[in-house]
């Protein structure tokens, strides 16, 4: 698929790295050179200097023969500009990033008047990406599938753990309940989930099961299955915007610690709920006596990762609740993850994934029909959702008589409103949706899971 | 320095040579030469090095500038130090520099030769091909070759194409490098072959035509004939002179000729290059007619093929321009330093970058009489990055500190100034034949082992435009 990026800010470089790394061929463009230099300098894609919104750089793109294109600079009006003229240049299917709640808030119009293919808003999707982890503590990443009827679980083993030295086979019959452990990660090992494979403390393991089933699981094993209370946020950007306007009616109780007076008075304006703070939040006294240590949920929001990183540190030692950090470089994700820090919100990632979503759903060159993508672990395992069609080859046959490829797990099947929790002797049958997880990257059609 | 990826890929490179090999193997073949034995061991050792290369496993697969550079210089060292190996067993260049110089000269393109007439005349048809053969990988690129084809080491690919592509800024054409390198080779072949027809249909015997198409495509100028192309009709030597120009324009321009932007594809450059050929034509003309005792007819048989072969820096002859009025011998000598445009197969200086020059230098007068005034360089109205100036400035410098100390190496021996200078000049901007002792009567062979290696470095740092070269003989480059 031919692609074309404008802008090459964060989101930009990450959708391109990972849109070419996914086989696709990418070109640029940025008014910046050092910045289209760095990034070519990364990939195998093109870069152009230029101004994406005029049709002379865009036709030296190519973009006539360009299947999608992508607006994700800094300012939303550019953004819709480039895609406006990329429209009337091409039949590209195009998206455009909107950061302003005012334009993100008509997206349906915009869509339909524009002809864009999607909008697409990161700070709101990590803020939703939020609001589901505070809702359910417990787990460090929730990902919606079958139109949030299944949930695919991530959390983290603690110390003293009821599952330690448990192996998955044993978990089903111990606590008979409706969940499948998909990936367990131990350290900067990741597995697909085998009947044999024992837990060990401190494991991140990955369920998929229905809310409810999830809720009653975590209450056998004795981790907390319920919202928070009250939460505690540092920073008052657009994500905390977006999280008080989805959490405003939860009964999560917000505070929110921001510098600027001007934001302070904006936030306290508009969400009559919240308490809002002005002052440093990386002040310690500050956040102390504002409850960093009794806190059931910390999330850190501010601007710089340092901070973010240093202040969810601090909260760690203090104050045994949720604590979620935003991260937006991810160079240094492995010294990170050894951080051990709970959940890790990365917009540009969140991005990229729901960006690349699209673009597999629509890389129908095989009729591939992928659903919903999520990187359960980035880069390394990936859980699709496929919707069965009539003449599917895996369909019909009971699954232990198909030969799956390596590192490949039916994770769960969803027919008529009912989640089957799939097992050997179950069928696959049209028009279900299925929840592969898989180490295959890449795959575009369920058939791909056979050997 | 990551040792393993850059053995892994010479042990590529060796392998891929290995494969070249068998074009004079099937010649030999066809031949009943007993060069076929001799190219039977080449390549036998050529497999084996290889292979042992590729034993090595090399963990981290990045390519960086640094390893890049390093994979071009020593790349193309190695497949020469290979490619010279049949013209010793053969006995037919029994010295072992002697079959250097002429590999290295076949694979940059220079086409400047140790051999006399009688020499070439006797040689086996083999080693002839192989000669041509070399000149047609070695223009458009080894490396580039094998990127098409292999997957060579990840994304950092481009890092290895800009290092081994002749031009001042390198640029994919299409979004993946090994895409870029495919449709590079395609137009390349594209063109051989319609060459090799065209002289096919104005009959030139097939072995003649398929040698002379490679020597015109790589812009390299090794012929199978003791006087070149002097003895061919005038029809082939004027389907020469038009492939030799063709081969020394930027290969973009032909790709944005099949996308039908005719505008962006007769660039500044290109339009710069087709005066300046224009240009040295008419001077040579008039000369030739006023001063130099020619018939209009002849300076027209002669002027435009020898401007082509030296400005795309091919090097065929189709007489002694060593007999030339001095006017039109220097027009000549400005030809061979202009060289070709960037990104083609041709040799020099290249034109862009005269370009650049020009205009960096009307823009200092500018400052000097508005000294607040602020003038970016631009070609073909894209503004030229500070960077890509500083380095067109680095390689002014380099490049001509290395033709002066050669120019002084050289004249150790004591030729005349004229031989050691034109000697210089043919083969650092890989033209082939120069003036007085190297002229197209004349050639290499009368000179020194070491003089020789100065030529063949001399060579070596014109094809790869001197900074792989440099950063090769960079003792910052080897420390840990």
């Amino acid at each position: 698929m031919k692609v074309i990026i404008v802008g090459c800010g964060r989101v930009g470089q990450s959708l391109a790295e990972k849109l070419n790394s996914d086989g696709n061929e990418v070109t640029v463009i940025d008014l910046n050179a050092s910045k289209v230099n760095d990034v070519t300098a990364k990939c195998d894609i093109m870069g152009l200097v230029g101004n994406g919104a005029t049709p002379t750089i865009l036709r030296e793109a190519g973009i006539s023969n360009t299947d999608l294109f992508i607006a994700v600079t800094n300012s939303d009006e550019l953004n819709l500009l480039c895609c406006v003229v990329a429209k009337k240049e091409s039949k590209a299917n195009t998206i455009a990033r909107l950061k302003n709640p005012e334009y993100s808030e008509v997206a349906p119009y915009l869509t339909k008047e524009l002809g864009l293919a999607m909008v697409i808003n990161p700070e709101y999707a990590a803020a939703e990406e939020i609001a589901r982890v505070l809702r359910f503590p417990t787990a460090i990443q929730i990902e919606p599938f079958a139109k949030g009827k299944v949930e695919l679980i991530k959390f983290r083993l603690g110390k003293d753990s009821e599952l330690a030295n448990i192996s998955v086979k044993d978990l089903a019959t111990k606590y008979t309940s409706d969940v499948l452990v998909c990936t367990i990660e131990r350290g900067e090992d990741s597995f697909i989930a085998k009947g044999d494979f024992i837990f060990q403390e401190k494991d991140v393991v990955s369920i998929v099961a229905t809310h409810k089933a999830a809720s009653a699981f975590f209450k056998k094993i004795n981790h907390k299955g319920r919202s928070v209370k009250n939460a505690l946020i540092a920073g008052g950007g657009s994500i905390t915007h977006y999280l008080c306007s989805i959490l405003e009616r939860s009964g999560i109780a917000l505070t929110v610690i921001e510098k600027d007076i001007k934001v302070c008075e904006d936030l306290s304006a508009q969400w009559d709920k919240v308490d809002v703070i002005c002052g440093n939040a990386s002040s310690n006294e500050l956040m102390l006596e504002e409850g960093i240590d009794t806190a059931e949920a910390f999330v850190s929001l501010l601007p710089m990762d340092e901070e973010n990183i240093l202040l969810s540190l601090f909260a760690k030692e203090v104050n045994r609740g949720k604590i979620v950090t935003r991260i937006n470089r991810t160079d240094y994700d492995s010294v990170i993850s050894r951080l051990d820090l709970d959940t890790i919100i990365c917009p540009k990632n969140i991005t990229a994934d729901t960006i690349l979503r699209y673009v597999r759903s629509t890389n129908n060159a095989k009729g591939s029909n992928i659903e919903t993508m999520y990187n359960i672990i980035q880069g390394e395992v990936e859980a699709l959702e496929f919707i069965i069609k009539e003449n599917s080859p895996i369909a019909g046959t009971p699954l232990s008589k198909l030969k799956f490829k390596k590192d490949v797990l039916i994770a769960s099947i969803y027919r008529n409103g009912q989640v089957i929790v799939p097992h050997g002797g179950d069928e696959i049958q049209p028009g279900d949706a299925v929840i592969v997880v898989t180490k295959q990257l890449g795959l575009h059609d369920v058939a791909d899971i056979l050997r | 320095m990551n040792y393993s990826v850059i053995l892994r890929t010479l042990g590529n490179m060796v392998l891929f040579e290995a494969l070249f090999l068998t074009v004079p193997l099937v010649t030999a073949a066809i031949y009943w030469e007993a060069a076929f034995w001799m190219y039977l061991i080449t390549i036998a050792i050529c497999v084996a090095v290889g292979a042992l290369c590729l034993l090595i496993k090399s963990k981290d697969k990045n390519v960086y500038s640094k390893e890049a550079f390093v994979i071009v210089a020593l790349g193309w060292i190695v497949m020469s130090l290979f490619g010279a190996l049949p013209f010793v067993m053969t006995q037919e260049i029994p010295s072992y520099v002697d079959a250097l110089f002429e590999t290295v000269s076949g694979f940059t393109t220079t086409g400047a030769s140790i051999l006399n007439g009688s020499q070439i005349e006797s040689m086996s048809k083999a080693n002839l091909m192989w000669r041509s053969f070399t000149h047609w990988l070695g223009g458009m690129g080894v490396l580039v070759f094998i990127m098409a084809f292999l997957p060579l080491s990840g994304a950092k690919n481009m890092n290895i194409l800009k290092a081994e592509s002749p031009g001042p800024q390198v640029s994919k054409i299409v979004p993946r490098v090994r895409q870029t390198a495919r449709i590079l080779y395609i137009i390349y072949t594209t063109l051989t072959v319609v060459e090799l027809v065209l002289l096919l249909v104005g009959g030139m015997p097939l072995f003649d035509a398929i040698t002379t198409s490679f020597a015109t495509a790589g812009t390299g100028g090794f012929a199978v004939k003791s006087d070149s192309l002097t003895s061919y009709s005038p029809y082939l030597k004027w389907v020469v002179t038009i492939f030799m120009l063709l081969f020394s324009i930027n290969f973009n321009s032909y790709f944005l000729l099949t996308k039908r932007k005719w505008k962006e594809a007769l660039n500044a450059e290109v339009r710069a290059f087709i005066i300046i050929v224009f240009v040295a034509i008419g001077i040579i003309i008039a000369n030739l007619c006023f001063s130099g005792g020619y018939t209009f007819a002849q300076a027209v048989g002669q002027a435009p093929f020898t401007v082509a072969s030296i400005i795309s820096t091919t090097g065929f002859v189709v007489n002694d321009f060593n007999l030339w009025p001095t006017l039109s011998k220097t027009v000549l000598v400005w030809l061979m330093f202009i060289g070709a445009c960037a990104g083609s197969t041709g040799g020099g200086i290249k034109v862009s970058r005269w370009l650049m020059y020009i205009r960096s230098t009307t823009n200092e007068i500018g400052h000097i009489i508005h000294p607040k005034q602020v003038k970016k360089i631009t070609l073909d109205k894209k503004v030229v990055e500070h960077d890509v100036v500083r380095s067109l400035n680095a390689f002014f410098v380099a490049f001509f500190v290395i033709f002066g100390l050669s120019v002084l190496a050289v004249s150790i021996e004591g030729y005349d100034f004229t031989t050691n200078f034109s000697a210089v000049a043919a083969t650092i901007n890989n033209v082939g034949p120069g003036l007085n002792l190297v002229g197209p009567a004349g050639n290499f062979g009368f000179f020194s082992a070491p003089t020789k290696l100065v030529l063949i470095f001399d060579m070596l740092a014109g094809r790869l435009e001197v900074f792989p070269m440099l950063v090769l003989f960079s003792p910052k480059t080897w420390k840990k």
